[in-house]
């Protein structure tokens, strides 16, 4: 039986200097930032809005309903399922599809009043062990209740897309206990779609009722 | 003295825990902040307050402040106004100055194994690199989105020796050959201006300024200054007027050294005239339990700036849990995002309307406030500034967008 340790992960934001003040310009800057700006763009609002909900947008489609008030294509944007998406380039390439897509068809192209450009930021990260360590499914369900919400995004969010490993690190490790049911269940919630504490409160709720199976 | 651990019932021991884990990567290395002032601005107000902070996690932290003549810092005053768009000449003469000034404080100095350097002042320090080695940083902690094309050239030159620099917000960032970092600065909610107070210490304040709580108050707390929109404040408030009864709070330090600062109060006053429900209020320097009371106390904090840096005493309302409405400038819209955590605005009228609009729906408002306080809690306190420094230092001894500890 291995042991599961939990790792956290804290973000640095990198200013590219690069800013769009419309859609052709949002497009360009989508289609040549480095993926950890694209990555950024996508999961800020849960690492920074994690108590709000209903939420989250991302920031690109934020940007295009508060300051550009295209609803359409906003609502477009901000309802790509990033869950599906096993890359950041797929994902990259969703948003390019999109942006591309509206532009043939729109007539007009509403620029961003002075001061409120979309600013593009990548991000530096790092990765930390903490000093918590789950032997068993006793023992993890006890320390996700104690864990940093930068631990459960770590394992759940990063662990899936940007380290492209496939399956979040939860459902991986619960496989290999040989608990399988719980492994698909975490495996099939929409993480997207909670606040990361809601997140929480929901995993320890498996881990309770399906753990012991 | 504050401790760290007097943070723990307000972020959860996780993060302080993760804070150590870092300061654990730093335990060798010394860090010299240095600025060109030990009171005074916010720089030395967070500086006061960071460095014990991570003195007790084992984390070597000093503070220098350069030494300058009144001709120096006249120059200084001259670049402060060139970086935020003020139309500015500086003479070759003033630039010499500026640098015998740096070369004279770098004789003198001795630096450590990082050197953080914050605002324009001793910039040029950077010049002792190519004898010393060391790892450098620049902070800016002003206002970068338009700078006067000049200054910016002569002091690109000296940033770009940096191995980073760091801004406050998106905006403030240039094209530059070298790592910009976004680093937000940060209120203590252990502080004077922010800790909770008694309900009843907030009532003796409300009555010194013969303030009626049992009616709403809407309360703008700033400088009196044609950016802050003070005038914009008294519009939007008798829009609102027409419709319902309130009371409006302009508070804030007169601007002494701000030649246009007569001429604002004048019209401040002029606009307010005959109103008794209008409260302008000179509070004197140290009035932070009186500013911290004042916000508490209200229904709906305002900040109407027209610029801004950063506006941090629009996250000092929403950290009390206050319905915020304020202009969508500087570094603001990273404290709201609008209608979850705040209303951002761009005209008297809009003010007035979401006035009007926070009043009569309280649930909505209340929302807001909770929201905001939360981001706040996530983004914008202390420890989170504290972590994003750390982060920045463990940065310059590890290569590549993906650092292992």
């Amino acid at each position: 039986m291995s042991e599961f340790y939990f790792s956290t992960k804290l973000d640095q934001p990198i200013l590219l200097g690069m800013r769009a003040k419309n859609i052709p310009e949002l497009l360009a800057g989508i289609q040549t930032v480095p993926e950890s700006s694209i990555y950024y763009h996508t999961h800020r609002y849960l690492r920074q809005h994690h108590f709000l909900s209903p939420e989250p947008p991302n920031d690109f489609a934020y940007w295009i309903t508060e300051v550009l008030n295209e609803d359409r294509l906003a609502e477009r944007v901000s309802s790509v399922d990033i869950i599906q998406f096993k890359s950041l380039e797929a994902l990259r390439n969703e948003f390019i599809d999109i942006l591309q897509a509206h532009l043939e068809l729109s007539e007009r192209v509403p620029s961003a009043p002075a001061g409120e450009e979309f600013h593009f930021i990548a991000a530096r990260t790092y990765v930390l062990h903490t000093p918590y360590i789950a032997h068993d499914i006793g023992e993890f369900a006890a320390l996700l209740k104690n864990v940093s919400v930068g631990s459960l995004y770590y394992h759940i969010f990063e662990a899936k897309l940007r380290l492209e490993q496939g399956e979040n690190d939860f459902s991986r490790w619960f496989r290999d206990q040989g608990k399988t049911e719980l492994a698909d269940r975490v495996a099939r919630l929409d993480p997207y779609t909670y606040t990361l504490e809601g997140l929480r409160n929901k995993l320890i709720q498996l881990v309770e009722t399906h753990g012991k199976a | 003295m504050v401790k760290l651990e007097d943070y723990i019932p307000i972020v959860g021991a996780a993060t302080v825990d993760e804070l150590r884990l870092l300061a654990k990567h730093l335990e060798q290395k010394k860090i010299q902040n240095i600025n060109s002032t030990a009171v005074g601005g916010g720089v030395a107000e967070i500086l006061t307050r960071m460095i014990p902070l991570l003195n007790q996690m084992g984390v070597q932290a000093r503070w220098d402040v350069i030494k300058g003549d009144e001709k120096f810092f006249a120059v200084t005053k001259k670049f402060h106004n060139g970086l935020h768009g003020v139309p500015t000449t500086v003479s070759n003469d003033e630039y010499e100055w500026f640098l015998e000034i740096n070369r004279q404080n770098a004789e003198e100095m001795q630096f450590e194994d990082v050197v953080f350097v914050h605002d324009p002042q001793p910039v040029a320090l950077i010049e002792k690199r190519q004898h010393i080695g060391k790892n450098w940083i620049w902070r800016c902690h002003i206002d970068f989105s338009k700078p006067d094309k000049n200054i910016w050239k002569f002091l690109e030159q000296y940033i770009t020796r940096y191995d980073s620099a760091v801004f406050s917000a998106p905006a403030f960032a240039r094209r530059l050959p070298i790592p910009q970092v976004l680093i937000a600065p940060s209120i203590d909610p252990l502080s004077d201006k922010n800790k909770e107070l008694d309900e009843k210490y907030i009532d003796s304040v409300f009555e010194r300024f013969k303030i009626d709580r049992s009616m709403a108050v809407v309360t703008q707390i700033s400088r009196f200054d044609y950016l802050k929109d003070p005038v914009g404040v008294i519009k939007a408030y008798k829009l609102v007027r027409q419709h319902m009864d309130l009371q409006l709070v302009l508070a804030g330090g007169g601007a002494t050294d701000d030649p246009e600062g007569p001429a604002i109060m004048q019209h401040v006053q002029e606009e307010a005239a005959g109103d008794k429900n209008i409260h302008v209020l000179f509070l004197p320097p140290g009035s932070d339990l009186e500013i911290n009371a004042l916000q508490r106390g209200s229904t709906i904090v305002l900040q109407k700036s027209l610029k801004e840096g950063f506006g941090l005493t629009v996250s000092e309302a929403l950290w009390k849990g206050k319905p915020t409405i304020a202009g969508a400038v500087g570094g603001i819209p990273l404290q709201i995002a609008h209608k979850y955590s705040g209303i951002l605005t761009h005209s008297i009228e809009g003010t007035a309307h979401w006035i009007k609009q926070l009043i009569n729906e309280p649930e909505f408002a209340r929302r807001l406030g909770v929201n905001g306080k939360e981001h706040i809690k996530n983004n914008f306190l202390i420890t989170r500034h504290i972590k994003d420094y750390m982060l920045l230092f463990i940065a310059l001894f590890h290569e590549g967008d993906v650092v292992s500890l």
